[in-house]
């Protein structure tokens, strides 16, 4: 349903989309980046280079993975409905990525402590990474297709979320970490790294421009109303940005390869990351269970979301203050044997 | 094959959140005292409090890195194996964790980095912040779940609409009956268990002369914080005891497995309760001293499980049991508050080897009092997921008992590994010492491509 009129009941879930919308993709952002970084790790040139990878994230990977607990909790408190659809129904993938993010997140701390063990932190960092990425992918996926549910049950079985579909957007996450990981690379190293982290970043982005494409094409043929709502007018010129930008910012994208800028890659991969998270939003608003199910259908009570409301709206520009000084402190390049207590 | 996906949820439950417990119990203690070591040395300048504080802060880097992943798969159980328990309390308990994400997650994550990896990179004062802010963190942690937690004991504050709950007084929900009492019996016993790790730890340096100033500082002080604090908490859990008696009666007695309701009970000191039969075995009992210490007078009424109907009656046997374990290390806690005491008087605190023997020995007992505690008053809470209104039965969501089982499977599979390699690298940091052996740093030094974390050693190096 959609609300008739607009109340403090009807506006307040839509305050709480945005917010549990705009946490979300600060995970997307942050984590991607350190999770791109692990998943470009059997790639490196030396372990050498590895070692370099890892330090560039060690200080901030947890700050960065604790947006992905905001967007569950956020979900839990706010539109409990939905959360307790999706996670069941999501069962096996996202345990399969809590374990993957287990590996990774330990490996930070026992890899640095390791010395003839260090290969198996190395193998547990990289596939951590890609594993959690890759079922994150599959949970994007899955949810862009849908849940059956039965009166605000999951009604569906133990591998509803084995699908073409969700596969491919599995290893389009992948790659699409991948290419920010580079770019984040190309922003904190220098010298060969650098070199090989520019290398990178141009064969991902062919990918993801690749995947961005076939995601393009393929959401519309999933459900009726998300093909009306790209391709009516006067809906077409409205989003017809969207694709002509992410067509702009991978050329510009490209050019900052071409001159060598440090910072070009990172930044233009986040604007590409932006303008898909912006697509699928389009397609889905305002679903938070699709294909039946919004915002308004699963809400908890007001009060459960004004409480919360007000922590949040203190808070969060306290985290964020906090969190660009801890960026601020570790800002510049990485570089071997620095910055540490001997 | 029929698979239960309650029953299998439960040991999974029980399983990922007892040992996740094991973390934050230990860090907790451990970020206040890296605190406190660091504003000493900021006040004092003294050597070796720097050294503790670099020695110690390795070992919290590897317990705080496994608590942070295995609490984030806290938080997904709720959502997989409890939708029923969310759908009816995720407006109430959603918020509460809500809360703890913000005031204390990000507080604790943005802030360890800086404490980590920052030492050279910012003013001391500033450093010193990023400890206080982890420590207050891990404190502000503790105080939101335990009211999320507690509200499941003791709801209030609610109201129940649609099937499900929906807040009426927060201020209640967030303050409901139990939570005072199991927040500082919980906070004090992660001291207590931190304590404990840090005087066993000196104690076995004491034992080998090795670092002997510093050991006999750490010692000393985490004797004192135990002096002070294992009286306390057995205040603390008296009062717990009372506020079980009139919020749960039927865990109280599962607790002393009384099974008949009566003015003057014995105090049981052991027993193998029979829950089919509805009595004890093999029975060992005070007279009058269980209704004393529960009702703080003699001849006091202590309800029996027979009050209650079989499906509303916890597993007795598990929780009796549990509950003996933990007060028997509460005790033998107290009596190393006592004789640490003695020892100061007569000064030999750092000279009785057998009482470094002890100390080594005692040096898990409050990770296991902590799970015993854990066990006692959560399989106490059975058969009911919020008491008195939700069933445990009932909070369970639709997944197939495989699922469940194949999860299950995997995660003692990666929590083995987890904590073997965990407790590993703790005990070659413990080994490498708070001031590594000369071989050892020409060793690091030598190894290419030093890493940087934050152990300055290559542990298996110099071993």
């Amino acid at each position: 349903m959609t609300p008739d009129a607009w109340t403090i009941a009807t506006v307040l879930p839509l305050i709480w989309a945005a917010i549990a919308a705009a946490g979300v993709f600060m995970y997307v952002l942050m984590d991607g980046f350190d999770l791109g970084v692990g998943i470009l790790f059997p790639w490196a040139r030396t372990e050498e280079d590895r070692d370099l990878m890892m330090n560039s994230v060690a200080p901030i990977w947890d700050g960065n993975e604790t947006w992905l607990v905001l967007g569950g909790v956020i979900l839990l408190a706010v539109f409990p409905g939905a959360f307790s659809i999706i996670l069941p129904a999501l069962y096996l993938p996202l345990t399969f990525m809590v374990m993957a993010l287990i590996f990774r997140g330990v490996a930070f701390e026992f890899r640095f402590k390791a010395h003839s063990s260090k290969g198996l932190w190395t193998v547990a960092f990289s596939g951590g990474s890609l594993f959690a990425t890759f079922f994150q992918g599959v949970v994007l996926g899955t949810f862009v297709q849908g849940f059956p549910t039965s009166g605000g049950h999951y009604a569906g079985g133990s591998f509803h979320w084995v699908t073409p579909f969700s596969l491919m957007t599995g290893v389009a996450l992948v790659l699409g970490y991948g290419l920010l990981g580079a770019g984040w690379l190309v922003m904190k190293t220098e010298g060969p790294l650098q070199a090989w982290a520019r290398g990178a970043t141009i064969r991902l982005l062919l990918g993801v421009l690749f995947f961005m494409a076939v995601v393009s094409l393929w959401v519309p043929f999933l459900d009726q109303t998300i093909a009306e709502r790209w391709f009516t007018w006067p809906n077409i010129a409205y989003f017809a940005p969207v694709p002509i930008l992410v067509a702009v910012f991978a050329w510009r994208l490209w050019l900052s390869l071409q001159r060598g800028s440090d910072y070009g890659p990172f930044l233009y991969t986040m604007a590409l990351f932006v303008l898909g998270y912006t697509g699928l939003a389009i397609s889905l608003w305002p679903k938070v269970v699709p294909p039946d199910l919004t915002i308004w259908d699963v809400a908890a009570p007001a009060s459960s979301q004004l409480f919360l409301l007000i922590g949040v709206a203190f808070l969060i520009p306290l985290i964020l203050v906090y969190t660009t000084y801890a960026y601020w402190v570790f800002r510049g390049k990485v570089r071997a044997g620095e910055g540490y207590d001997h | 094959m029929d698979l239960d996906p309650v029953l299998l949820s439960r040991f999974q439950f029980a399983f990922v959140v007892a040992f996740h417990f094991l973390f934050p119990a230990f860090t907790i203690g451990i970020a206040s005292w890296l605190a406190v070591l660091e504003g000493l040395y900021l006040k004092t300048k003294r050597a070796e409090y720097r050294t503790l504080y670099k020695f110690w802060i390795k070992i919290f880097a590897v317990s705080f890195g496994v608590g942070v992943v295995t609490g984030i798969v806290m938080t997904y159980q709720f959502g997989t194996n409890w939708s029923g328990l969310t759908r009816a309390g995720g407006s109430i308990l959603g918020p509460l964790l809500g809360y703890e994400v913000v005031t204390a997650f990000f507080l604790e994550a943005g802030f360890l980095g800086i404490m980590l990896f920052g030492w050279d990179k910012v003013p001391r004062i500033v450093h010193f912040g990023a400890t206080a802010a982890v420590a207050v963190g891990t404190v502000i942690s503790a105080f939101w779940i335990l009211s999320a937690n507690s509200f499941l004991h003791t709801p209030a504050g609610y109201e129940v609409a649609d099937g499900a709950l929906v807040p009426a007084d927060w201020l209640a929900i967030v303050f409901s009956p139990s939570f005072p009492v199991r927040f500082f019996h919980t906070v004090a016993a992660a001291y207590l268990t931190t304590s404990f790790v840090i005087a066993g730890v000196s104690a076995w340096f004491l034992l080998r002369g090795r670092s002997v100033l510093e050991s006999r500082q750490a010692f000393s002080m985490a004797l004192w914080l135990i002096t002070v604090l294992a009286p306390v908490q057995i205040f603390i859990g008296d009062q717990a005891g009372l506020e079980v008696r009139q919020n749960q009666p039927a865990k109280l007695a599962a607790i002393e497995a009384h099974w008949e309701t009566s003015g003057d009970v014995p105090l049981i000191l052991f027993a193998w309760p029979d829950q089919g039969g509805e009595k004890n075995d093999f029975v060992l009992e005070v007279p009058h001293l269980g209704s004393l210490i529960l009702t703080h007078s003699w001849g006091g009424t202590v309800q029996g499980l027979k009050e209650f109907p079989a499906t509303d009656r916890p597993p007795v046997a598990i929780v009796f049991w549990a509950f003996r374990v933990m007060v028997g290390l509460g005790f033998l806690m107290l009596g190393a508050a006592l004789l640490s005491l003695w020892l100061r008087g007569v000064g030999r605190l750092y000279d009785s080897r057998w009482f470094h023997r002890f100390m080594l020995a005692m040096l898990p007992s409050g990770f296991v009092a902590v799970i015993a505690g854990w066990f006692t008053t959560e399989i106490g809470r059975q058969p009911w997921a919020v008491y008195g209104i939700l069933r445990t039965a009932d909070a369970v969501s639709p997944v197939s008992g495989g699922s469940v089982l194949l999860s299950l499977i995997l995660f003692v599979l990666i929590y083995v590994i987890l904590l073997g390699s965990a407790v590993y690298y703790i005990v070659k940091l413990v080994r490498i010492g708070p001031e590594a052996p000369e071989a050892d740093r020409e060793e690091v030094l030598k190894t290419p491509a030093r890493p940087l974390s934050l152990p300055d050693e290559s542990l298996e190096a110099g071993e």
